[in-house]
């Protein structure tokens, strides 16, 4: 019995320990994605619109799937240097001129997580860590 | 009927057709420096006569390098504004939102848009051509034009009271205001929305119908 009850009091702490931290992370990423939403608002909509929808064949919805989660290690580039590179959303290609935008590390983590929880997509968090990293990669 | 609800009647009637007289029809306001002049009336009196200030006459190369003069928005109410294709920050709002108006009154050829450019270096009617299709209203309703600095900035601060400037302190070269202008078919300026602002918008969308109806009578 004393075994019993120290096996389950055991696995109920690894069982709290779990979701308290899934918690933290989802804490983290709302709080991420609220900031993400107000930069957006701020530097992004006018030209990708409140749903992402993009604007006629001048500016690229941001709601393909498919090329959020293929180029999601580039964005942080296509964000901090601009992109003038012809681009294929939605089988659609873009020959148009992103402005660079120079943002703080943790400002590039928010807006990032917003546009890729945002307008359909659900890939979760994104850290500062991670956009250190994928700015040492931009071409 | 009884005679007491004759009378009920009566005054209802009355009531009824007072208040629909006393309803006004809206009409637009007429912008910009007004001057009167003396006219003789028909009887030899002498008259006073309003004079307000219009579009003057203009002359602009479009984006099928055809030149387009006030001719072309004869008898017509149109939306003109300034912008330039380069342009990252209100210019996309602008022209998303115009695009739904135009999108609202694309049947009604009374109606016409008109996009002057301040990018004298960049903007060639080539470019206007490609912006156009790419914001996916290229046809002759609305026109998109191409000028020089002076002609057009004159006519952007003076005649359709929109300021705009060469800014070399700014990221994108140009300043100017996003205003929305209704020009009616006396070439009289009669709203000025802001083209970024949502709710103007939808009032610029309100008035251009009571614009039109006063044309009709
Ligand atoms: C001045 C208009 C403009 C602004 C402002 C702007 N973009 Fe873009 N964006 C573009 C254009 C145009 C392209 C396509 C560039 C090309 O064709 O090479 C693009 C492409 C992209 C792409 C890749 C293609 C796609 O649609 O998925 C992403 C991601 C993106 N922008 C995100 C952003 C974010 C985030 C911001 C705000 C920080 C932003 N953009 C601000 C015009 C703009």
């Amino acid at each position: 019995m004393r075994k019993f009850i120290l096996i389950s009091l055991v696995s109920l702490t690894l069982i709290s320990m779990f979701y308290s931290c899934q918690t933290a992370e989802t804490v983290q990423k709302d709080a991420y994605y609220v900031n993400g939403r107000d930069l957006y608002i701020k530097h992004c909509q006018n030209c990708h619109g409140a749903k992402g929808e993009g604007l006629g064949a001048l500016t690229p919805p941001l709601t393909d799937s498919v090329f959020m989660k293929a180029n999601k290690e580039k964005l942080a580039c296509i964000i901090k240097n601009g992109l003038s590179a012809p681009v294929t959303v939605h089988g659609q290609v873009y020959e148009g001129k992103m402005p660079e935008f120079n943002l703080a590390n943790i400002d590039l983590a928010q807006v990032i997580v917003y546009i890729t929880n945002a307008f359909g997509h659900q890939q979760g968090m994104y850290t500062n860590q991670q956009v250190e990293n994928d700015l040492k990669n931009c071409k | 009927m009884r005679p007491q609800s004759t009378l009920i009647c009566a005054i209802l009637l009355a009531v009824m057709l007072f208040a629909s007289s006393c309803q006004q029809e809206r009409k637009l306001p007429i912008y910009g420096l007004r001057d009167t002049k003396t006219v003789k009336n028909s009887d030899g009196t002498a008259g006073v006569d309003t004079i307000y200030q219009t579009i003057p006459a203009f002359k602009f190369l479009n984006q099928d390098s055809v030149y387009i003069t006030n001719e072309h928005f004869k008898d017509k109410v149109y939306i003109a504004d300034f912008f330039f294709t380069s342009c990252t920050s209100i210019c996309p709002i602008m022209h998303r939102n115009l695009k739904m108006v135009s999108e609202k009154f694309k049947d009604n050829p009374d109606v016409m848009f008109l996009s002057h450019t301040i990018d004298f270096k960049y903007d060639t009617p080539s470019v206007l051509k490609k912006y156009a299709q790419k914001l996916g209203v290229d046809g002759p309703k609305w026109q998109f034009v191409y000028g020089p600095k002076d002609s057009v900035y004159t006519l952007a601060e003076k005649s359709y009271l929109v300021a705009v400037n060469v800014d070399s302190t700014n990221r994108d070269g140009y300043v100017h205001q996003g205003y929305l202008v209704l020009i009616d078919k006396d070439r009289r300026i009669r709203g000025a929305y802001d083209g970024t602002n949502p709710e103007q918008v939808a009032q610029l969308e309100k008035d251009i119908p009571v614009l039109l109806a006063e044309g009709k009578k």
